[in-house]
């Protein structure tokens, strides 16, 4: 069942419509509690029946943190920064991890709802866009570990820790540009199931997690580096916590890369999106 | 005049390659591409769900939207729920719609009772607040207070449909879409439901409800209208229109050429030509006499060898109500390979049908799934009161039941 929730007067016309449509965000506000609920559902199913529940959100990072400290830190001896090397991959995987995890769950979102899609009307967006809030309630505890490892370690932060929160808003932006193509395109071509993993990997590997972005040569390399918005994300959320030369070059590439993904993204969903129930 | 819902030359069209492959890979659009170049796809990849529709909906009118498999019903409800985008025509509604295609829609089996009541509620299109003042209302509607904080996934089947039917039960929306929910639940519930239906319609609420069920038709709406292979045929008093689209039996009896323009659901691969029910002595005829042997013969004419596929026969009323459905598959039978051309298909039943008018329900599907081809309604026969010798009568002048089991009686002579 669904509610248009339209004026009284205005009538609402359905008919075929042709080619771009307007991205008409306004309906999400309309239909927020929905998007309420369905975060909050997401957040709620993950964890049922696990025994570790919610702490497996803490075990992940934790462990392979300790891993990289081990291999990259203790023997191969990697450059971080003159940061205590278990601080400074952890402050990466944190914004890492909300990147991926929200990615992953946004870019299948669509076709593992597909039973909503099939019968109940309401903007499509708010399938991915639950998606990618849901991880964020994931890094909000995880933060709490990165707290006890401030403390630990003695490192205070500086008035830079006020980006932080841009730094987490970047990185959710980026994760909603790159699984609203995704889920749009995985409703017509499953091929993305195969590719979303990959591509996960491929940009972990292009993300400074484990090393730092000293080690990336500079010039053309440098720049094509950067398209990858994560490197900018980290390389922010690094100096918000440590502070340093602030990443200005890495941060306008990461900006513009999150914007022209979200932007096309959201414009290719909208045209998709009416034949959604047809074709999932 | 003021209507509800305006609905002029309404059409949707599938591409059948859509409809029937679970989902395209890129190497098949790919691929298609190149296809495309070549005129020929044209004609027989294409399907008009809806052609051409038009009807008005007063305000407060509760319309029934009746028709057999595959007419255009689901379709004509998808787009006024807008799920999908009609191809052409247009359709205007004035006031909050509210589209019923399922029950349950959203319902997680990980979450409590009460959860659950919020997220579909808020799934169909309530607001939180609103569903705050009902919820008291839902639980006792749905007789499931003992079990509210208990994940649904533990619920019975039952219980289940009950409260997704009291979520669906209390929206208030100025036009409501219900396709066949009604169709769950046992008796009882069932009964409460259309009590329900019945209630919200005569609050002066504009109601289009579609289904199978000539009764609760009958009982519900005040005007219906018959939709048959996307077009609409008829248009009229409800009791008008459920007798055009009893009249429209694809056949009338004992043998039937079934036609190409039939209302068919199915990828094609298959299609049904004929049917015929033959008694005893193996002519067709379209009257049994109390208790005796029939055999139906089906043809299907096939597009291509087809292995792993299954035959179903469905008997049903008249008036569209279930009586038996059976499978060659059945008690672990063998599926059938059907050859490119003509298959024929026999079935011998031996059931003692109660007497009253019934129809034959045809389909065809992979075992894996996939329905090659499902025609309702493809046969119509009779079934008399009286035995061939006329010496064994059903008594009660009105039938209730269907069937007449084969019984033995113990008891003081």
């Amino acid at each position: 069942m669904t509610s248009t929730y339209s004026a009284e007067d205005a009538p609402l016309i359905i008919q075929r419509s042709e080619g771009w449509a307007a991205l008409q965000l306004g309906d999400l506000w309309h239909y927020r509690e929905l998007l309420f609920f369905l975060t909050w559902r997401d957040v709620k199913v993950r964890y049922k029946q696990s025994i570790l529940g919610l702490s497996w959100v803490v075990i992940q990072p934790v462990v392979v943190m300790i891993i990289f400290s081990l291999i990259f830190g203790q023997f191969a001896h990697l450059p971080s920064n003159g940061i205590p090397y278990p601080i400074f991959t952890f402050a990466a995987l944190l914004p890492w991890l909300l990147f991926s995890g929200s990615l992953s769950r946004a870019g299948s979102s669509l076709v593992q709802n597909s039973s909503l899609i099939t019968k109940v009307y309401f903007p499509r967006l708010l399938v991915p866009l639950a998606a990618v809030l849901a991880g964020l309630v994931d890094f909000a505890v995880s933060l709490s570990v990165l707290l006890v490892l401030m403390i630990g370690y003695r490192i205070t932060p500086g008035w830079q820790l006020l980006a932080l929160p841009a730094a987490t808003l970047l990185a959710t932006l980026a994760a909603l540009g790159f699984g609203v193509w995704l889920s749009a395109l995985n409703v017509q071509f499953r091929d993305v199931q195969f590719v979303l993993p990959w591509f996960v990997q491929v940009l972990f590997f292009l993300s400074p997690i484990a090393y730092s972005t000293q080690l990336i040569p500079g010039g053309r390399a440098q720049l094509l580096y950067a398209l990858n918005p994560m490197v900018g994300v980290i390389e922010m959320f690094r100096w918000s916590l440590f502070g340093g030369a602030p990443p200005n070059q890495f941060l306008v590439a990461a900006i513009v890369v999150t914007v022209v993904v979200l932007v096309t993204g959201l414009f290719y969903f909208r045209r998709m999106e009416r034949t959604f129930a047809d074709v999932v | 005049m003021t209507y509800a819902i305006h609905v002029e030359g309404l059409g949707k069209r599938y591409r059948l390659g859509h409809r029937t492959e679970p989902y395209r890979t890129l190497r098949d659009e790919i691929a298609g591409r190149f296809k495309r170049r070549r005129p020929k796809e044209a004609k027989d990849d294409i399907l008009w769900a809806l052609r051409d529709l038009s009807f008005d909906v007063k305000e407060g009118e509760v319309l029934g939207v009746i028709g057999a498999n595959g007419a255009g019903k689901s379709t004509l409800l998808k787009v006024l729920s807008r799920l999908t985008e009609p191809t052409e025509g247009r359709a205007i509604l004035r006031g909050r719609v509210g589209s019923l295609l399922e029950v349950g829609t959203g319902f997680h089996p990980e979450l409590t009772g009460r959860e659950n009541i919020y997220l579909n509620g808020a799934m169909l299109g309530m607001r939180k607040a609103q569903i705050d003042r009902k919820f008291d209302e839902i639980v006792a509607f749905a007789e499931t207070e003992r079990f509210l904080d208990t994940p649904v996934k533990r619920y019975s089947s039952g219980m289940y449909v009950r409260l997704a039917f009291a979520v669906a039960a209390h929206l208030e929306p100025e036009i409501l879409v219900v396709d066949e929910v009604l169709a769950v639940g046992d008796a009882d519930f069932q009964r409460k439901c259309l009590g329900r239906m019945g209630s919200v319609a005569r609050e002066g609420r504009t109601v289009l409800f579609v289904s199978h069920n000539m009764g609760a038709v009958k009982s519900l709406c005040t005007r219906a209208i018959v939709l048959r292979g996307g077009k609409l045929v008829a248009d009229g008093t409800t009791d008008q229109a459920v007798a055009a689209y009893l009249g429209s039996g694809t056949a009338s009896g004992a043998e039937g050429e079934i036609p190409d323009d039939v209302s068919r659901l199915g990828n094609g691969d298959a299609l049904l030509r004929r049917v015929e029910l033959r008694g005893p002595d193996g002519q067709p005829t379209d009257q049994l006499f109390l208790g005796q042997p029939f055999t139906v013969m089906a043809w299907f004419q096939a597009r291509k060898g087809i292995d792993e596929v299954m035959v179903e026969i469905g008997i049903s009323t008249i008036e569209g109500e279930r009586v038996a459905t059976v499978f060659n598959t059945d008690r672990l039978g063998e599926p059938y390979c059907l050859q490119e051309g003509l298959n024929q298909i026999s079935c011998s039943f031996e059931v003692d049908l109660l007497p009253r008018d019934y129809v034959l329900d045809i389909s065809v599907h992979r075992v894996s799934g996939a329905t090659l081809d499902w025609v309702e309604r493809a046969l119509r026969f009779s079934a008399l009161n009286v035995a061939a010798d006329s010496g064994d009568h059903y008594r009660p002048a009105q039938v209730r039941g269907f069937v007449r089991p084969r019984t033995n009686w113990g008891g003081p002579r």
